[in-house]
Parts: structure tokens; C-alpha cells; sequence
């Protein structure tokens, strides 16, 4: 249990006729990089929202940082950290307010604010920016600052959903180095994505088609086991049986 | 409360740095106030009479005179025929036609009585009403003078016993602004309180950081105070500007206690600021949330008494009225800046407006959801 840091066990959401997530099980370990793969409509954000407390499941049980999503949303809130594809940093504060903002809500000190807010500057390099409007940061900037300070509380999960949708190759890796070094400090990364050079980055990777998981192992495996060359081909060949049309 | 502190620094930072937001809530209610008072004007001014004499007589000349000398007609046109007196009318350029018959003077002499025709435009409900009557009076008061010159010793006159002396209570010269000063100023900062709440909840769903709020271990009901006493200090502020305004330019000095109407706005915003996050829990985007808070400021608005007294409303109109947080304060600002109204007096207004303000808040508060 200790080395767990999500368990879903048959999780389900139904919303009326429509079962958008049916019966997932799978668990992630502490520290583990997860990539959550699907199609558009394939269920995976819907997953993701009841794993952060956002949306309650129909049936199933699921434990995040070892709580109950049913009975301790709350709890889990103070554990996790969040990115996601919809931009979320407040574009008419500045970078530092931004910083200040989140890392205050999470109850951080002021002390451990001015630190910790620092070194994020530092680790960006953008420390002469922090007086800058988020607004008129390049998309690059904004997603990596996005996710740092979505990590800023030390969560002991943090979810990306789609975080390098629209961002260049180069910054892209980057983005991906940022979220090895949260790794190395223990901190678990959910990541959804539809990049599938990004899904071999990954410890684990599940493929969700039609809102079931069809697929579940490392990259290394997934390949072998469909007896391709990349993770591209295996995506291939488990959407194409896909029967829900993309939104 | 350290969360509280973190979310109304964001909250106050972002308003500070919106210069339409600060221009709408601030700037607007000054320029409306020095303004909207002079142009908001129910009293009848400048009717224009057309006068059409077929008479030429001393009298018919002094009638027309004294309704000249009144200053609320302004110089009319002479026509030679009704028809002509009518055409004014259909070009608006005239309100009212006065047509003094031939023979007039004669007729009065000999006859002790004759008729004037009043043909008055009655597009503008109002003006036609308050015109005809002035005139009226005018008529009336020139016949009085007439039998009193023409009445001998001895003789019974006719003319009236009764007189009405009017005195005005609270506004004794009828001073128009201190009537309608305060009424805006109840109407200015509702708009304001309405539209700036609605439209702040929708604004982070929109842009999507409602999301971001939400996954956090920020409480609902932190949220929402960071969402309201922003809007709650800044509507405070523009209160006391506009105080200071009916001060310096209408010289309206309230008969009252200042501090009952601070007590009573203090209420009445989170009442109103409440029924703003209402809206917004309710709308999913900017627009919605305006064409909401639009509906529901014009009817209060319509209902409030500011504009139309409740009194001669109809029944279902009065009960609008009751539940509608506005009539409340249109009611206790006059009744304090005109009449001196002690707490005692406010007081059944002060106990609908809290029952109006647990209402709006706890259904706010219930309705916005951090999960689905």
C-alpha cells in the first residue's frame, strides 16, 4: 500500500445512457511516470477528474495518496497537483503573483513562498520575467511554468492533462525534463497525451479505447506484445476497433 | 483565513488592473450622478403654446400674458386659425393649442361667461397631463380676477369659497433633486453590484482557472467571500463618492443618521452581491450572465418605487416589490435623507433585507459545485 499512489479498482461514470469510463482497473506506484493514452472521447479526461475529486464515479472504488475519492475529495485535494489542457495560470497577474497565489492557497509559508518561488524562477530561467504578465509569456514559458507551479506545494501526485498540446519539439522535451526531475523527487506524474513519443517516455502506459483501459504495461512490453517497433503502431492498432467517434 | 488572504489579494489585484471594470464601477456612477440628475427631470418645463386669438381684445391680450409670464410655457406662436394652431402640433413644435373665440371680451362683459378651447398633444403622456393643468389653473385664476373686478357691492359672488393651501412634507419646495438624487444612486449602485458579481464567477469558467480553483483544497465558502468583498468595499467607496456628490452639487445634506445608511448598504450589498453570484453559478458564460443580471436589474429597477410610486402599483406588483432587495433601498434612503427616519423606523426594512440576504447567499453558496 505505501508504494501505491493511485488504485482504481472497476472504476465507472455513466452520465445517463453514455458509460464514459467502464470498469478501469489499474494502480500507480509512487514516483512512477504514467501515461495515460486514448483517442479524443476515449474517456480519459473523465477518469482523470474523478482521480482529482472533480467529478464522483457511478460505481467502483478508487484510492488517490491512499484516499477515498468517494468520501475524501478534500484530502486528496491537498495531495495532488493539477495541470490542464485548458490554460489555468491567471494571464493579469504577473509571474510571481501567480506563484505567490497558488503556493498561498496550498498553505505554504511565507517563507517557503519567497524560497521556493525563487528557485522555480531560477530552475525556468526566468527570474528577470517575474514581474512579467503570464499573459504575454510565448506558450513554451507558460506550460512549464504551469506545471512547476502545479508541483510548487510538493504534491505527492501531480496530474497533466495534455500539458504539451500546441508546444514546439524543443520545449516539449524540456517540458519532459521538468516532469523527470518532479519524478526523481518522488512525485507520481499522470500524464495524458496524445503524443506517442512522449507515451515512450513513460514508466507504464495504459490505452484507453471506448472508455475501457485495453492495454497496460511498459512501453517496452506493449511492444513486444503487439510486435511493433513503436508506440505509434500499437495506438494504431488498438483505435482502430474504437466504435465512439471522436469529439 | 490565510486562504482568504491569498484569494482577495488575487481578487483585488485583478480588479485594480481592469481599467474598464474600474472605469464601469467607479468613473460611470460619478459622470451618471452630475449628470443623470439635470436630464432625469420629471418636473414640465418649457410647454409651447400656440395661441390662436380670434378676439385681438384687451382681454384676450392680458390672458395671454399671464400665461406667458408663467415660467413654464415658453414664448409660443400666433396662428391665425386653429388649423394652422393643429399643424404646430403635427410638426411638434407646439404642445397645446389655446383658441380664444371671437368676441371674446364682449361676450364675457355681457354675458359674465364664455368658452375657451384647449386642444393639447398627448404623446407624451405626462407633459400633456401637466400642461393642460398649469394652463388650467392659469385659466382659472384669470376668471377669478375678472368677477372680482366685475362683481358690485351687494351683489353675491360666485366665485369659489374654498381655497387649498398646499404644504409640501420633508421637501417643502419641492426641490426635485432631493427626491430623485438618491433614488439614482440606489438604482446606479445595484447595477453595479448585480453585473460586477455576476459576471466574476463566470469569468474564471470561462477562461478556465475555475478548474485550477477547484482541484485545490480552497474551501466554497472562501471562494465566494473572496468573490464578494471585493465588490462589497468597492461599492462602499462609490456610495460615499456619491454622498459627497449630492453634497457638493445638489446640496443634499440627509435629515438623518449617515451611519443608518452605511448599516443598511453594508446589508444590502450582500444581499444584492449574493443574487450577482447566484447568476454566476447559474450561467456558463460572460453573456449569460449579463443578459441575467440584465433582466433581473430592469425589473428591479421598474418595481423599486424609485421611478413610480409602489403604492399605485397593482397588487402583484407591491408583492414584486416586497421581495425585490432594491424597493428596500430606495425606501430607507429616503425615508432617512428626506424624513430623518430613526432605526426604529427602518427597521422591518432592515429585517427583509437580511432574510433576503441569508436567501440569496445560502443558495449561492450551495449551488456552486467544486464537483460533478
Amino acid at each position: 500500500m505505501d508504494n501505491i499512489a493511485i488504485k482504481a479498482d472497476k472504476l465507472t461514470k455513466r452520465f445517463g445512457d453514455f458509460v464514459a469510463v467502464d470498469a478501469i482497473t489499474f494502480d500507480v506506484k509512487q514516483g512512477e511516470i504514467f501515461g495515460f493514452v486514448g483517442a479524443n472521447g476515449a474517456g480519459k479526461t473523465t477518469a482523470m477528474r474523478i482521480l482529482c475529486g472533480l467529478s464522483v464515479p457511478t460505481s467502483g472504488t478508487a484510492t488517490v495518496a491512499g484516499f477515498d475519492v468517494y468520501k475524501q475529495a478534500e484530502e486528496i485535494k491537498k495531495n495532488i497537483g493539477y495541470m490542464s489542457q485548458k490554460f489555468s495560470l491567471y494571464e493579469d497577474l504577473t509571474v510571481m503573483e501567480n506563484i505567490t497565489f497558488y503556493a498561498g492557497i496550498y498553505g505554504l509559508s511565507d517563507k517557503e513562498i519567497k524560497d521556493r518561488g525563487a528557485e522555480l524562477l531560477d530552475r525556468l530561467g526566468i527570474t528577470a520575467e517575474a514581474k512579467t504578465f503570464v499573459g504575454s509569456l510565448p506558450l513554451g514559458w507558460k506550460q512549464k511554468l504551469a506545471f512547476s507551479v502545479a508541483v510548487i506545494h510538493r504534491p505527492k501526485i501531480v496530474f497533466l492533462d495534455e500539458p504539451t498540446g500546441g508546444v514546439d519539439p524543443v520545449t516539449r522535451r524540456q517540458f519532459w525534463d521538468l516532469i523527470y526531475e518532479a519524478s526523481d523527487r518522488g512525485i507520481t506524474a499522470f500524464v495524458t497525451t496524445h503524443y506517442m513519443d512522449e507515451a515512450e517516455y513513460c514508466g507504464r502506459v495504459s490505452v484507453m479505447v471506448d472508455g475501457r483501459i485495453d492495454a497496460f504495461d511498459t512501453p517496452a512490453n506493449l511492444k513486444k506484445q503487439f510486435s511493433v517497433n513503436s508506440m505509434n503502431e500499437v495506438f494504431y492498432q488498438l483505435a482502430r476497433g474504437a466504435k465512439r467517434k471522436a469529439d | 483565513m490565510r486562504t482568504l488572504r491569498f484569494l482577495l489579494q488575487k481578487e483585488f489585484r485583478q480588479i485594480l488592473r481592469s481599467k474598464s471594470l474600474l472605469f464601469s464601477i467607479i468613473l460611470g456612477p460619478i459622470i451618471q450622478l452630475t449628470l443623470l440628475p439635470l436630464a432625469a427631470n420629471f418636473e414640465v418645463k418649457k410647454i409651447a403654446v400656440a395661441v390662436v386669438d380670434h378676439d385681438h381684445s384687451t382681454y384676450s391680450r392680458k390672458l395671454i400674458d399671464k400665461i406667458y409670464a408663467s415660467k413654464y410655457f415658453s414664448n409660443g406662436r400666433y396662428r391665425e386659425s386653429y388649423k394652422e394652431g393643429a399643424k404646430l402640433v403635427e410638426q411638434n413644435n407646439a404642445d397645446i393649442v389655446l383658441e380664444i373665440p371671437h368676441n371674446f371680451e364682449v361676450n364675457m362683459v355681457r354675458d359674465g361667461h364664455e368658452e375657451l378651447f384647449i386642444a393639447v398633444n398627448a404623446i407624451n403622456g405626462t407633459k400633456a397631463g401637466v400642461g393642460s393643468g398649469y394652463l388650467g389653473a392659469i385659466i382659472a385664476d384669470f376668471n377669478q380676477n375678472i368677477r372680482l373686478q366685475w362683481d358690485q357691492p351687494g351683489h353675491f359672488a360666485e366665485a369659489a369659497s374654498i381655497d387649498l393651501v398646499n404644504e409640501n412634507w420633508y421637501n417643502p419646495f419641492m426641490n426635485y433633486f432631493l427626491y430623485m438624487v438618491p433614488g439614482l444612486m440606489v438604482s446606479l449602485l445595484t447595477g453595479i453590484g448585480a453585473f460586477s458579481a455576476s459576471l466574476n464567477i463566470v469569468k474564471e469558467k470561462e477562461i478556465g482557472t475555475i478548474e485550477q480553483i477547484n482541484v485545490t483544497p480552497v474551501k466554497k465558502y472562501d471562494f465566494i467571500l473572496a468573490k464578494l468583498i471585493p465588490y462589497w468595499v468597492l461599492s462602499m467607496f462609490v456610495f460615499t463618492i456619491g454622498m459627497i456628490i449630492s453634497r457638493v452639487a445638489y446640496n443634499i445634506v440627509p435629515v438623518g443618521n449617515i451611519s443608518l445608511l452605511y448599516g443598511f448598504l453594508s446589508v444590502y450589498l450582500l444581499t444584492l452581491l449574493g443574487a450577482g453570484l447566484l447568476i454566476s453559478t447559474y450561467s456558463d458564460t460572460q453573456q449569460q450572465a449579463v443578459s441575467l443580471a440584465f433582466f433581473f436589474v430592469l425589473v428591479f429597477n421598474m418595481i423599486s418605487g424609485v421611478f413610480t410610486p409602489i403604492d399605485s402599483m397593482p397588487g402583484w406588483g407591491q408583492v414584486l416589490s416586497y421581495i425585490s432587495p432594491m424597493s428596500h433601498f430606495a425606501a430607507v434612503m429616503r425615508m432617512v435623507v428626506l424624513k430623518g427616519s430613526t432605526f426604529h423606523d427602518i427597521l422591518p426594512h432592515f429585517v427583509a433585507i437580511i432574510i433576503l440576504a441569508v436567501i440569496f447567499n445560502t443558495w449561492a453558496i450551495l449551488n456552486y459545485r467544486k464537483t460533478t
